[in-house]
Parts: structure tokens; C-alpha cells; sequence
């Protein structure tokens, strides 16, 4: 008999189907997978490090470079820490644009979650319209934020500033006739509300034509049914959250049993799975769409009936309005002194946890009373996802190491900081 | 929520008497300090005890306490988020390691398996070693790097830069070339500060 020995190959760190810079080291006994070992670390920016030499305001925009695919939860998790350390209140407006905004980038993260497995594993269709849908939310968010990705917007105390009355508008070029553009800018007449308000109408609709390409899918289905099986002891003991986690049949999510902000106020349910495979955490992303669009809807609805401040008037940690500084002596120096030295946080330690679209996205904030932070630990949902692929790939095919590095939302920004 | 956390810290007090520090309940969070000698049976009765049972290991993370403004005390410390699902509670447990030139603490892979990869960030970046860790690997820096980035007297710029060299044909090491360079100084005010007495 021949002397048959494993084979090892790499799997990246440049592959399409690998989601960014992971390098996955594949021990094979024939097709089947021995053992996986990933290697990241070859995205890090040493983003708690830089935290430590800039001030608390100067970190939030490396918060949203963390998952590049759902910018802004991130930086919520960030505020929510800092704003425990300081003990400022959040105007009510802005935690429902929160809400709003990050149940928007939920929408956004699972389409370009779905689209991109289902790419990978043999459904080139479906990325086509899940990136049709993302366009009208970075279009949102370019509205909102004045960036299409990373927007900086959130800020210990509130948001930046509030919703805005119109959306940009197409203009006719070479390539848009004037018939085109009056069909393009229709949804874009009125403010942003309802060119949300539109889009969350059109959304239910678009989720049953995904339906219709995946689901009942013969393919997809021998593609997803029965690969990377965990169970929820298994689950819980490897940190899985989110998704991850919900799959496996755990009913958690920290929208319900922790709420914070105003989500407490939300009607919506939490999908769960039951077999804890691939095919039922695609179940339970394409039902937290849904979810996330009926709160938006009430967001929306709330935001148009209740307008108010969208930041704390405190002024040691936001800066007073443009009108207030051009006037007051007073105004001028807390301008002065919070884009300079910057705000201090009493010291202390806060750990805030938000239910970001991967799972559980924590900050863990340290601080001794000065203008920079002491520590920033970031516990983002992909480190243990990512840690527990060993076990979820393990005798399975070697084509089954895709659909499984799909299901588990990876983003390597996320993963390695 | 403040009632339920109540109960936490008396669960605590009850179930490890003086084998733990003090609980502390600050900003809605509790946290211990425990003992490197207990730390690894006490983290065991956490995950086990069915009065507490924090089923998950949300995060383990190294510290380095050196420049922390008014800090006496032993330099590293590992801090792990638990979380318990059957309660909903959350607990933060820090471990100080007992030598500063070399840390070691326990591991607690053996018995949340996600420890893991978070340990070896915390070996990686501190040099915080696990014991009883069977794979401390380095994870997040390059392969052959030397030193623990996150310690605070390593400078943010690092020791060697990474740059194509065209007479040798490859990738070479070097020192760096740029001054590290701070443009808002680092200041921790008085407690008065800003508080308007009229004088000032």
C-alpha cells in the first residue's frame, strides 16, 4: 500500500473567497479538511494602540475602519463607553437616529453578507441586487454623514448634527437623459426621512425576490444544509454571538435583553435557528433584515412627529453651536479648550456592549482622568468566529471551507483591528 | 438592573468569601480583582456554579498599568469580560500577574474555549504568558517580530520599518526613519479644574 501523507495548502491571504487578508493554513487528507489554522494579523493597525496617543474625540474615526462593511455601530459602541465614564444623557432625537442608523447598517452589513456567499459559493445573481440595495443606503448615509462609508458621525453626547431636509440629486449628463433623471430623482424630492420612508416600503420586496433566488435554491440548499454544524453549548463556550449564536437556537440579542438607547421602545422579534448550520444563520440574516426594516420604519415615524437637539448641551464634551461661540466669551474658550486639549473623562473603566450586525461589539474603555484614553480594549464578534473555524470546517470538503468562511460574516478589518 | 447586580455581588461574597477581592460595583458594571493563586479554580466555580454560570467569555485582555496616573501596584493584569446568559448579568474579572518581569497567570482556555485566541493577543502584545495554554502563539504581529507592541515603553512608531530594497531585490528591515511625534499633550487635570471660583 502506498504511503499516503496529509496535504497542506494555504488559503490565501490573497483570495477572493477569503474576505479580506486571512491567511488560512488547510491540513487536507485527500479533499477532506484535518485542521485549519488561520493566520491574521495582517490587517493590524494597532487601532488601541493609536487610541492611546489621540485624544477621546480623535479615536471615534478609527472605530469605523474596524468593519468596514457596517460603519457606524461600531462607533456607537465607543460612545455608549464614554458617555457611561463621563455620565452625560443623550438627547432622545439622537438615540432614535442611532437606532435608525444602525439598524440601517444592519440591512447593510447582511445583504453585503448574503450577497458575497452566495457569490462565493456559485450564486453570482445574487450580489447584483443586495449591492442595488446597499447604493440607496450609502446614499442615506452620504446625505447624513457627507461620506458614503465612513461617516464619523456619532459623538460621545449625541450625533454630529441632525437629520438633513433634502437628498442630493441626480443631474443629467451623457449617460442619464432627462427622463432618467426625473425617475431617479423622484424618491429624492423630499427630505431624507422620506426618501427612507421610501426605501423601507420597496425593501420587503426586494427580501422576497432574494427569497425567491436562494432559498427554495436546490443548489444553495446542498451547498449550505448541514455545513458547519455547531451546537449552542459549543456555541457558547466559543463566544459566538449574533447571528452565530441565534442560529444555534439561543434566543439573545442585547436589543432585547440588555437594551440600550431607545430600543426598549421597538416592536420587532429576534429570528432563531434550529439546526445551527449555514443554511438557518442565512435564515435568520434574511429575517433580521426584515426586522431591522420595521424598525426603521418606526424610527422614522417618531423622528418625523418629535424634533428636538440631537447633542448633549454640555459643553465640556460637545461643542457649543457655531452661533453661541460667535457670541459668548464663555462659548469661544469651551470651543477652544475641546478641539484642543480635548474633553477628560473621569477615571475609570466602562465595558459597553451594542448588538452589532456580526454579534456582540464591545468596548472596553479605561481611562485615568486625562484627555486621551488609557486603554481601549475592542472586542469585535469576528475574533471568535473566526477562532472557532478549526472546529466548524473540520471533515468537511475542502469546497465547504468557503461557504463556511461566508456564513460566519467574516471581515478581517473586524477581526484584526 | 441595580437590584440584580446587588445580588451578583452578594452571590459573590457568598459563594468565594475572601478567596476574591472585593467586589465593586461602579457606572452599573461589577468587577474583582481575584488572587493569581485562586484565579483559575475561582474562573472554573464562575463558569460551573449554576448561582452564577457565566456560560461565555466575552473578551480577555492584557493591560499594562505602568503609567497610569496615580497607580501603585503590580504592572499587568489580564481582565475578562464574562457573561451569563442564564442570569443576563455581566462581570468583569481581573487577574494581576504576581512578577513584572516575567507575567504569568493561568489559563482559562480549558474551560471557555474562546480564551484562546484572546490569550494569545494578550501574550502577543503584552507578553503576558497563560499557563497551561497549549498553543501561545504570537497572532496579531508579523511573523519574527520582536517585542510587545502594546507595553507602554514601546513607542508608538516601533523599532524597524518594512521597505523594498532595489539592490538586493527584496524586502528588508530597517530602523525607522520618523520621529515619533505628539501634538495634544497627554494631561490629567486637578479635580477643581474648570470649575469656576471666579478667579481664574
Amino acid at each position: 500500500m502506498a504511503d499516503v501523507k496529509n496535504y497542506t495548502i494555504n488559503f490565501g491571504p490573497q483570495h477572493p473567497a477569503a474576505h479580506g487578508v486571512l491567511r488560512l493554513v488547510l491540513e487536507l487528507d485527500g479533499e477532506v479538511i484535518v485542521r485549519a489554522d488561520p493566520h491574521i494579523g495582517l490587517l493590524h493597525r494597532g487601532t488601541e494602540k493609536l487610541a492611546e496617543t489621540r485624544t477621546w474625540l480623535q479615536t471615534l474615526p478609527y472605530l469605523d475602519r474596524l468593519d468596514y462593511t457596517s460603519m457606524l455601530p461600531s462607533e456607537h459602541a465607543y460612545c455608549l463607553a464614554v458617555e457611561r465614564l463621563l455620565g452625560v444623557a443623550v438627547p432622545i432625537r439622537a438615540q432614535y437616529i442611532r437606532v435608525m442608523i444602525d439598524e440601517m447598517s444592519r440591512i447593510l452589513n447582511h445583504l453585503l453578507s448574503i450577497g458575497t456567499h452566495a457569490l462565493d459559493i456559485g450564486a453570482m445573481t445574487m450580489v447584483l441586487y443586495t449591492f442595488r440595495e446597499r447604493e440607496d443606503i450609502f446614499d442615506v448615509l452620504e446625505a447624513l454623514t457627507g461620506i458614503r462609508m465612513h461617516g464619523a458621525y456619532y459623538r460621545p453626547g449625541g450625533v454630529y448634527r441632525d437629520l438633513p431636509d433634502q437628498m442630493p440629486k441626480y443631474k443629467e449628463n451623457k449617460f442619464k437623459n432627462a427622463q432618467t433623471v426625473k425617475e431617479l430623482n423622484e424618491a429624492r424630492s423630499g427630505s431624507l426621512l422620506d426618501f427612507l420612508e421610501d426605501f423601507t416600503k420597496r425593501f420587503p420586496v426586494y427580501l422576497s425576490e432574494y427569497h425567491t433566488l436562494l432559498t427554495d435554491n436546490r443548489i444553495w440548499k446542498q451547498r449550505t444544509v448541514g455545513i458547519g454544524v455547531i451546537s449552542p453549548e459549543r456555541a457558547l463556550n466559543m463566544g459566538f454571538s449574533g447571528p452565530m449564536l441565534r442560529g444555534s437556537g439561543i434566543e439573545w440579542d442585547l436589543r432585547k435583553k440588555q437594551p440600550y438607547e431607545v430600543y426598549d421602545r421597538m416592536d420587532f422579534d429576534i429570528p432563531v435557528g434550529v439546526n445551527g448550520d449555514t443554511y438557518d444563520r442565512y435564515l435568520v440574516r434574511m429575517e433580521e433584515m426584515f426586522q431591522s426594516n420595521r424598525i426603521i420604519q418606526q424610527c422614522i415615524d417618531w423622528l418625523r412627529k418629535n424634533p428636538g437637539p440631537v447633542i448633549t448641551d454640555d459643553h465640556k464634551v460637545a461643542p457649543p453651536s457655531r452661533e453661541k461661540m460667535k457670541g459668548s466669551m464663555e462659548e469661544l474658550i469651551h470651543h477652544f479648550k475641546l478641539f484642543s486639549e480635548g474633553m477628560h473623562v473621569p477615571a475609570g473603566e466602562a465595558y459597553a456592549a451594542i448588538e452589532h450586525p456580526k454579534g456582540e461589539m464591545g468596548v472596553w474603555a479605561v481611562s485615568d482622568g486625562a484627555n486621551k484614553p488609557y486603554r481601549i480594549k475592542l472586542h469585535t464578534a469576528g475574533i471568535p468566529h473566526l477562532a472557532g473555524v478549526d472546529e466548524l470546517v473540520r471533515g468537511h470538503m475542502l469546497a465547504d471551507a468557503t461557504a463556511i468562511i461566508g456564513t460566519i460574516d467574516l471581515v478581517l478589518g473586524d477581526v484584526d483591528r | 438592573m441595580s437590584a440584580k447586580l446587588d445580588r451578583l455581588v452578594r452571590q459573590l461574597k457568598e459563594s468565594f468569601g475572601d478567596r476574591i477581592g472585593e467586589p465593586v460595583l461602579a457606572l452599573g458594571e461589577v468587577t474583582v480583582a481575584i488572587p493569581a493563586e485562586n484565579y483559575l479554580e475561582a474562573m472554573r466555580r464562575l463558569h460551573d456554579d449554576p448561582a452564577l454560570r457565566f456560560e461565555q467569555l466575552m473578551d480577555l485582555s492584557g493591560i499594562d498599568y505602568s503609567e497610569y496616573t496615580g497607580y501603585q501596584g503590580k504592572r499587568f493584569a489580564a481582565v475578562s469580560q464574562l457573561l451569563s446568559i442564564t442570569h443576563n448579568w455581566r462581570l468583569r474579572v481581573k487577574v494581576f500577574a504576581p512578577d513584572d518581569d516575567f507575567p504569568v497567570v493561568a489559563s482559562v482556555t480549558e474551560i471557555w474555549n474562546s480564551g484562546n485566541w484572546y490569550e494569545r493577543e494578550a501574550f502577543d502584545l503584552f507578553g503576558i504568558h497563560f499557563e497551561g495554554h497549549v498553543d501561545l502563539r504570537r497572532i496579531l504581529t508579523d511573523y519574527g517580530f520582536v517585542g510587545h507592541p502594546f507595553r507602554k515603553d514601546f513607542p508608538i512608531s516601533g523599532y524597524v520599518e518594512m521597505r523594498y530594497d532595489p539592490e538586493q531585490k527584496r524586502v528588508i528591515y530597517q530602523p525607522v526613519t520618523i520621529e515619533p511625534r505628539e501634538v495634544t499633550p497627554r494631561i490629567v487635570r486637578e479635580a477643581s479644574y474648570g470649575k469656576g471660583d471666579g478667579r481664574g
